[in-house]
C-alpha cells in the first residue's frame, strides 16, 4: 500500500521535474554573476560606512535566495517542507542579534577598562 | 468531509497553507512526494546551516568586541598580476568559479530526470573540475597567507588576533565541504557513466536502486556549498 503510493508520487515528481525549462538555470546563473560582480565593485571602488554594508548585505540576500528558490528547487516544493528549513535559520538570526548585543557591551566594558583608549581615541565605531 | 479526512495518505495534495496543516497532521509522512534522501538531505544542510551559522555569529561578536583594529581583507588578499596589486582579486575570482560550478551542478540535476545519462554525466565533471579549481585557489590563499604573511590562528603582523581563528576555521571547514563535494561528484559521474542510475543499480550505501533523484539530492549539497560560500563572502572578505 505504502510502496505504490509511494511509487506513484515519485513517478509524479519525476515528470514535473522535467517541466522546469533551462532558461530559467541560465538566468538565475547570470543574475548570481551579476550581483556577486557588483558585490566585488562595493570593495572595489570601496564604498565605506552604513552603504557598505547595506549594498553588501542586499547583494548577499539576493543570491542566497536565488541559489535556494531556484538551484535548490524551494519554489518547486510544498510548504510543509519550505517552513521545515527556512524556519530553523530564522530562530538562529535570533543569536546572530544576543551576540551583537553582547559584543556591543562587552567592546564597552574593554573600552572601560583601557581608559586610555576610550578617552584618547574615542573611537566612533565599534566595527573597525 | 469525514471521507476525505479519512482517506490515508490522499494524493489530491492540498495548496498553500492549508496544504501545509493537511502535510504535518497527516500522522504520516509529513514531507508528501518527497524521496526520503531528499529530506534527510535537506535536515543534515539545516543542521550544518547551525554550525556555519555558530561560526559566523561568534566571528562578529570577536570582531566587534575586540579592540585591536581588524585586517583590511581588501588589503590581506589582493594579488598582484605585473602590475599594481588588484584587491581581493583571488577571492573574487573564487567566487565566480563557485557560482559556476553551481550552474552546472544545476543544470546537471536538470538532464539527469531528463535521463540524459551522457550531458549529466559530463556536467557532474566539470562541477568537480571547478570545485576542484576553487580548492586549489584555497591551498594558495592558505601558503601564501601562512607562509608569507605570518598568519597563524593566535595572531598575525597586521591586527586583532582573531583575524587567523576565524579566517583559518571559517574557510577551512567550509573547504572541507567542498573537497567531500569533489568526491562525491566524482562518485556520482561514475555511477551515471557506468549506467548505474538508468539501470536502477544497487548502491554502496544503500539497498535501494539507483535514481536520478540522486543526482538532485547532490545538488542540493554543491548548492549549499555555494551557498555558505555567498555568507562567508559578504561577512567575513567584504565587511
Amino acid at each position: 500500500m505504502d510502496h505504490t503510493a509511494d511509487g506513484h508520487t515519485q513517478v509524479v515528481r519525476e515528470e514535473e521535474a522535467i517541466q522546469h525549462p533551462l532558461g530559467v538555470y541560465f538566468k538565475i546563473w547570470i543574475l548570481l554573476f551579476v550581483l556577486s560582480a557588483l558585490s566585488y565593485a562595493v570593495d572595489f571602488y570601496q564604498v565605506q560606512g552604513y552603504m557598505r554594508w547595506f549594498l553588501i548585505l542586499l547583494f548577499m540576500v539576493l543570491k542566497a535566495g536565488l541559489i535556494i528558490a531556484v538551484f535548490m528547487h524551494m519554489v518547486w516544493e510544498r510548504l510543509a517542507m519550505v517552513y521545515f528549513i527556512l524556519l530553523p535559520p530564522i530562530l538562529l538570526l535570533t543569536l546572530v542579534a544576543i551576540g551583537s548585543l553582547e559584543a556591543d557591551w562587552t567592546f564597552f566594558q574593554r573600552g572601560v577598562y583601557f581608559l586610555k583608549e576610550l578617552i584618547l581615541e574615542a573611537p566612533a565605531s565599534p566595527h573597525h | 468531509m469525514s471521507t476525505e479526512t479519512m482517506a490515508p495518505d490522499s494524493l489530491e495534495l492540498k495548496p498553500g497553507l492549508a496544504g501545509f496543516f493537511d502535510d504535518w497532521s497527516s500522522d504520516q509522512r509529513a514531507f508528501k512526494g518527497v524521496p526520503w534522501g531528499k529530506a534527510m538531505m535537506w535536515i543534515f544542510l539545516v543542521s550544518d546551516t547551525f554550525i556555519f551559522g555558530c561560526f559566523l555569529a561568534s566571528y562578529m561578536t570577536v570582531r566587534v568586541s575586540t579592540l585591536d583594529p581588524w585586517p583590511s581583507a581588501s588589503e590581506v588578499f589582493a594579488l598582484s598580476f605585473g602590475g599594481a596589486p588588484i584587491p581581493l582579486i583571488l577571492i573574487a575570482i573564487m567566487t565566480f568559479v563557485l557560482i559556476t560550478s553551481s550552474g552546472t551542478m544545476a543544470l546537471a540535476v536538470n538532464y539527469g530526470y531528463r535521463k540524459n545519462k551522457w550531458v549529466t554525466f559530463w556536467l557532474l565533471i566539470a562541477t568537480a573540475l571547478l570545485g576542484a579549481t576553487f580548492v586549489g585557489m584555497q591551498v594558495f590563499e592558505w601558503s601564501k597567507l601562512i607562509f608569507e604573511e605570518g598568519v597563524r590562528p593566535w595572531g598575525n603582523p597586521m591586527g586583532a588576533a582573531q583575524f587567523g581563528s576565524v579566517f583559518f576555521m571559517v574557510t577551512g571547514f567550509h573547504g572541507f565541504h567542498v573537497s567531500i563535494g569533489v568526491i562525491f561528484l566524482f562518485i556520482f559521474s561514475y555511477k551515471v557513466a557506468r549506467g548505474h542510475l538508468d539501470d536502477q543499480t544497487q548502491g554502496w550505501f544503500t539497498k535501494r536502486g539507483g535514481n536520478y533523484e540522486e543526482i538532485e539530492i547532490l545538488g542540493l549539497y554543491w548548492h549549499f556549498v555555494d551557498l555558505v560560500w555567498v555568507f562567508i563572502f559578504a561577512f567575513f572578505y567584504l565587511w
